[in-house]
């Protein structure tokens, strides 16, 4: 039945596009915040994806108990890295950060991939545990539970972000320093804090994806690149430094992505992505979900 | 309560102001006047840290301000009205406010102070959840006064708040700096181009001339003066005595 096969990938659709979303919020809360726009996110998400797998492997504990402990030790690895490689952008204007956070974060990306390479081995590593392959069955549509239980983390995680952001002082705090840093400084922000901890935040996200990411694929200390464009194009498809609409932006592209398999075949899936990409830049700059 | 001695600003190898001294009493409304880059925000922007004197320093009541950060300073007690107003645009009436009680110390009050400012500018109570960049011009420029007096400062610097609003707009906003200033005993430092405005409202005044101090007086004493008119209030040619 095609019209059966049609939901099913639609679905499917939704699992991706929720780990798209996901990695683009963190993507785009650096980039509204700061203008820095960090093409080693993806490599984060790589390295989030080796330590969830290392936790697994070596020690045994579950993918998902691990989520928190791959966040928290990507929380620090994003501090000192912001730290060592961002901080010293700060004091330049937001174009000058755009520019040469991009030299920085694709040399970084370039290195990080390598030491990678040097330290894990090239080899595909999966993460396979005893309830991997079990499906949900309703109405004959397959629903795996690892991939529910990611769609409702990614969900609960973004509501959180959404929740410190808008709710919390420190929240909009982060908010001001974005929109504008000096009036920020002179009301008493700490704007450096307000960076660096976005940086953190950003950096657990892209961990957090990493370890639902490795519970579906395989990971190789080059998935960082793809991921990076990944990213990228939904964040362009929300409107730059828009963190509100980038989670549905990342479910649309997936949705996208899963039905451009019946019309273009699985093999141009991933140029759908990057035509739209040019396509929303060309025509709608500003984003889908801005006015 | 402010003292600045003798600082030298740059702006890279650009010198704005050159060997600037004055003195801010507790209590007292102080004008700085002077043309278009004459660098009267630059001073304010040294006081409030955004820029770092070369040489000289600035103290408030005793305590150096040379080291001290921009948010740091703002926890002493100083805080600015950036010129423009320089309003959060994407976030509400309130969330500006919220943020301009972001010291700690200050976060405690935030509902006593918040309730105040709505007493002084009832306007904002009824923009509450409105976005701070669809407010008009002068909505705005009170909205910024209120962030700013919601870190309850003890020295507030107002940086052309006339700038680009109505005249009454104008007139208002300065007869409440007034009132604060007399029923609060805040310090208050105005900077405008609006010169009779800033000295009718100040009692004393310094005039600023390419960066440098060149006069400075009581208010009315420099209202009165034949300098000031002429250069200032387009008054020369009015007075016939040339």
């Amino acid at each position: 039945m095609p019209f059966e096969i049609m939901v099913q990938s639609l679905i499917y659709g939704i699992f991706v596009g929720s780990l798209y979303g996901l990695i683009a919020v963190g993507l785009s809360l650096v980039f509204g915040v700061m203008n820095y726009l960090n093409v080693a996110h993806g490599t984060l998400l790589m390295i989030g994806s080796y330590v969830s797998y290392w936790l697994f492997s070596v020690y045994g504990i579950d993918p998902f108990i691990t989520i928190p402990l791959v966040m928290a030790s990507l929380f620090l690895l994003g501090s000192l890295l912001y730290i060592g490689f961002f901080s010293s952008l700060a004091k330049f204007h937001s174009e000058v950060r755009i520019k040469n956070s991009l030299l920085v974060s694709f040399g970084l990306m370039l290195v990080l991939d390598n030491v990678a390479i040097l330290l894990w081995s090239a080899d595909e590593r999966t993460i396979t545990t005893s309830y991997s392959g079990m499906v949900f069955d309703f109405l004959d549509l397959r629903f795996p539970y690892v991939r529910l239980l990611g769609l409702c983390l990614a969900s609960m995680t973004i509501l959180a972000l959404h929740l410190l952001l808008t709710k919390t002082y420190f929240g909009k705090a982060i908010r001001a320093a974005s929109q504008d840093w000096e009036a920020a400084s002179l009301m008493g922000i700490k704007v450096s804090r307000t960076y660096l901890v976005s940086f953190a935040i950003s950096s657990a996200l892209a961990g957090m994806s990493g370890a639902l990411f490795c519970l579906s694929y395989a990971v190789t200390p080059v998935i960082g690149e793809a991921w990076s464009i990944k990213a990228l194009i939904v964040v362009i498809l929300a409107g730059l430094g828009r963190i509100g609409g980038v989670f549905f932006a990342g479910l649309l592209l997936g949705l996208v992505e899963s039905v451009s398999v019946f019309f273009v075949g699985a093999s141009y899936q991933e140029v759908v992505g990057l035509v739209i990409f040019v396509l929303v830049l060309m025509f709608r700059p500003q984003g889908l979900f801005t006015r | 309560m402010l003292e600045i001695d003798a600082i030298e600003v740059f702006y890279g190898d650009f010198q704005v102001l050159w060997g600037i001294s004055l003195s801010i009493q507790q209590g007292e409304i102080v004008a700085l006047i002077g043309s278009n880059g004459a660098g009267k925000s630059t001073l304010l922007k040294a006081v409030t840290g955004l820029l770092k004197p070369a040489s000289g320093t600035i103290r408030f009541k005793g305590i150096s301000l040379d080291k001290e950060p921009p948010h740091r300073i703002v926890a002493l007690g100083v805080c600015m009205v950036p010129e423009g107003g320089r309003l959060f645009p994407e976030m509400s009436v309130i969330e500006n406010l919220e943020i301009g009680a972001f010291i700690p110390q200050v976060r405690k009050f935030k509902d006593e102070t918040l309730k105040w400012i709505y007493e002084i500018f009832p306007i904002l109570k009824k923009r509450t959840k409105q976005i701070a960049g669809t407010l008009s011009g002068g909505e705005r420029q009170m909205l910024a006064l209120g962030r700013s007096l919601m870190s309850q400062p003890t020295l507030l610097l107002l940086d052309e708040v006339s700038l680009g609003i109505a005249p009454m707009m104008v007139k208002s906003i300065y007869e409440t700096v007034k009132q604060i200033n007399q029923s609060k005993q805040l310090t208050i430092c105005i900077v405008e181009q609006n010169v009779q405005m800033a000295l009718k409202t100040a009692q004393r005044g310094y005039v600023i001339e390419t960066g440098r101090i060149v006069k400075h007086d009581k208010a009315n004493l420099l209202l009165g003066s034949k300098q000031v008119k002429e250069a200032y209030l387009g008054l020369g040619s009015m007075q016939g005595d040339a």
